[in-house]
């Protein structure tokens, strides 16, 4: 399976990944040796054979809907979540402009 | 006699009858890690102070009368993906650079309340994603048998940590071998606990379906000991199993009279170093020796497993790691100039080749026009790979493999080539596949005194037959006792 330059920056864009000149053409590369080897799934008849997603016989966990202890007990106060953004205005997560 | 050559429970024991106190026990560890870790690197931070205010907490509850946990005052590593609060945790990448953890995942909770001391986090292949821990963005680990040839991966820094008698329990975590791998190439015990057995909640997620959290111990009973401490279904973690967690310690005196042992032919295969084949075979034959018997089998869809992972894994992190975008915490590239490249430069910076190969080869698999082809056809072999299993377990109790193709190779040896690197997962990856328990003891050494190991994988939550192999094996072969000699 060859994969080409433009694959690769179509991919890249897809995972939101800045890729240098170098880099598009190593991954080129190294992409088509990797999808080369797993091209030997194609080889098996897989008819009939239903996927697995999950190994476990669980599906659907659902819990109760009723009010459980605060997050900040699960998860971190509002001040420790925050301290870790890297830009922050108040209360807020500080970003780029969303919409133009 | 120091501390650094004793057990977990026998240093748990002797805490508890006031022969020995927790602060002189993380003392004596904490020094041997100022001297060792210099060479071996195993360590991303060490919690010196932390550690030594959790021991004197365990003393003074003890000098009080009250009850403690089952590991009070015993020092644990933890592997740098799992979240413990007020500390960092950086997945050994550049992406999470001064993150700090807002909550204990469950694990830590655990160990916290059963009187764990934590000596510090452990170094990683970046997001859990390698097999010899070159791939950190911080550092290289060394095994501690020869500092020129890497620990194994993706768990290094723990399997270090623990050969080099630097702590005597760690935790780790394993997607396709990364508890078991680095503890055969590092001569120690590693275990991956069944699918579900473990919850996930503040562990960093890799790929989901198949990332467990096991330990590292010298011993069977040690290891018995902490997977009793973090086993148990968890409301947090919708993935794990809701049923009772049993006495581990009971089953390991546990006879082995009767046990069947299935030997695959496809994980002796030429081509593996024949050292390696000699020194599994022969761990077999003790096994027999306490009334255990063998049978070949086959698993016939082992030779796609690895192609199975090299798609499955990658594609389920490429959606896990689609939250490290510089928005609400980590790197964020400085000069962005509007939002996509804010996302684009902080990730392209952020995340070493390694990951954004793996991220890459995930988002290719699931994309438009490629989804069936790459992702739902491997999700159907998997199916084939764990109908082999359900097949052979049928007439045998456990199966008994090589963990590693090899011994543990130098540092440099297959970085360069990445498909090298993806093969010694060849016998540890369908282990994940099918959601089973396995684990690798140390068997014996090269003749160049690098570690082997026995993999020893079982049916769903028997992981009380895993350690009564592990534990007889012990009693008469001595391998796990040995500890590395490192020059500083």
């Amino acid at each position: 399976m060859s994969i080409t330059k433009k694959d690769v920056e179509h991919v890249a864009r897809l995972a939101r990944l800045a890729l240098t000149e170098e880099e598009k053409d190593r991954y080129t590369t190294q992409l088509g040796q990797i999808l080369g080897y797993v091209e030997k799934l194609s080889q098996l008849n897989t008819d009939n054979i239903p996927p697995t997603s999950h190994v476990l016989p669980l599906s659907n966990v659902w819990r109760e809907d009723k009010m459980e202890p605060s997050t900040a007990q699960t998860l971190g106060s509002p001040e420790d979540i925050l301290s870790n953004a890297p830009e922050r205005e108040g209360p807020l997560f500080k970003v780029k402009k969303v919409i133009e | 006699m120091s501390f650094t050559s004793l057990t977990a429970s026998e240093i748990a024991r002797k805490i508890k009858t006031k022969e020995f106190k927790a602060e002189a026990v993380a003392t004596a560890y904490l020094d041997r890690i100022k001297t060792l870790d210099p060479k071996i690197q195993a360590f991303n931070e060490v919690f010196a102070d932390r550690a030594l205010q959790q021991a004197r907490e365990v003393d003074a509850k003890i000098a009080k009368g009250e009850t403690v946990g089952p590991l009070a005052g015993v020092p644990i590593a933890i592997k740098d993906n799992m979240l413990i609060r007020g500390e960092r945790c950086t997945c050994s990448s550049k992406i999470l650079e001064g993150f700090v953890g807002t909550y204990d995942s469950t694990v830590v909770r655990k160990l916290r309340t059963a009187g764990a001391v934590f000596l510090g986090r452990t170094n990683l292949d970046e997001f859990a994603m390698g097999s010899s821990t070159e791939n950190s963005a911080f550092r290289t680990t060394r095994n501690p048998w020869d500092i020129s040839r890497i620990p194994g991966g993706s768990s290094g820094g723990s399997a270090a940590a623990v050969a080099a008698r630097m702590a005597p329990l760690a935790l780790g975590s394993d997607t396709g071998g990364s508890i078991r791998q680095p503890a055969a190439l590092c001569g120690i015990l590693g275990f991956k606990p069944t699918y579900g057995l473990v919850s996930r909640f503040g562990l960093i997620a890799f790929a989901s379906s198949l990332d467990q959290i096991g330990p590292f111990a010298t011993t069977a009973e040690d290891a018995a000991l902490l997977l009793q401490v973090i086993a148990g279904h968890d409301d947090r973690d919708s993935t794990s199993i809701n049923q009772p967690v049993p006495d581990y310690s009971h089953f390991l005196g546990k006879s082995l009279k009767g046990l069947r042992i299935g030997l695959p032919k496809e994980y002796f295969i030429g081509g593996m170093d024949p050292q390696v084949d000699k020194a599994v075979r022969e761990a077999v034959k003790v096994l027999e020796s306490f009334g255990a018997t063998t049978r070949a089998i086959s698993l016939p869809h082992t030779d796609h497993g690895l192609a199975v992972y090299y798609v499955l894994a990658p594609s389920e992190a490429s959606s896990n790691l689609s939250r490290f975008d510089g928005v609400r915490y980590g790197r964020r590239a400085k000069d962005a100039k509007n939002l996509l490249e804010l996302y684009e430069k902080s990730r392209g910076e952020g995340f070493g080749p390694e990951v954004k190969r793996r991220i890459m080869i995930g988002t290719y698999a699931l994309s438009s026009g490629y989804y069936d082809a790459y992702y739902a056809k491997a999700q159907k072999v998997r199916t084939l790979v764990k109908q082999d299993f359900d097949e052979a377990f049928k007439d045998v109790d456990v199966i008994a493999t090589p963990t590693s193709p090899s011994t543990a190779f130098k540092i440099g040896e297959k970085s360069s080539d990445p498909m090298q690197m993806y093969l010694s997962d060849i016998f540890t990856i369908s282990c994940n596949l099918a959601g089973l328990p396995g684990l690798s003891l140390p068997c014996g050494f090269s003749s160049d005194k690098l570690p082997i190991g026995l993999q020893l994988l079982g049916r769903p939550f028997e992981e009380g037959t895993l350690l009564s192999a592990a534990h007889h094996y012990e009693q008469t072969q001595q391998w796990n006792k040995e500890a590395p000699e490192i020059a500083v």
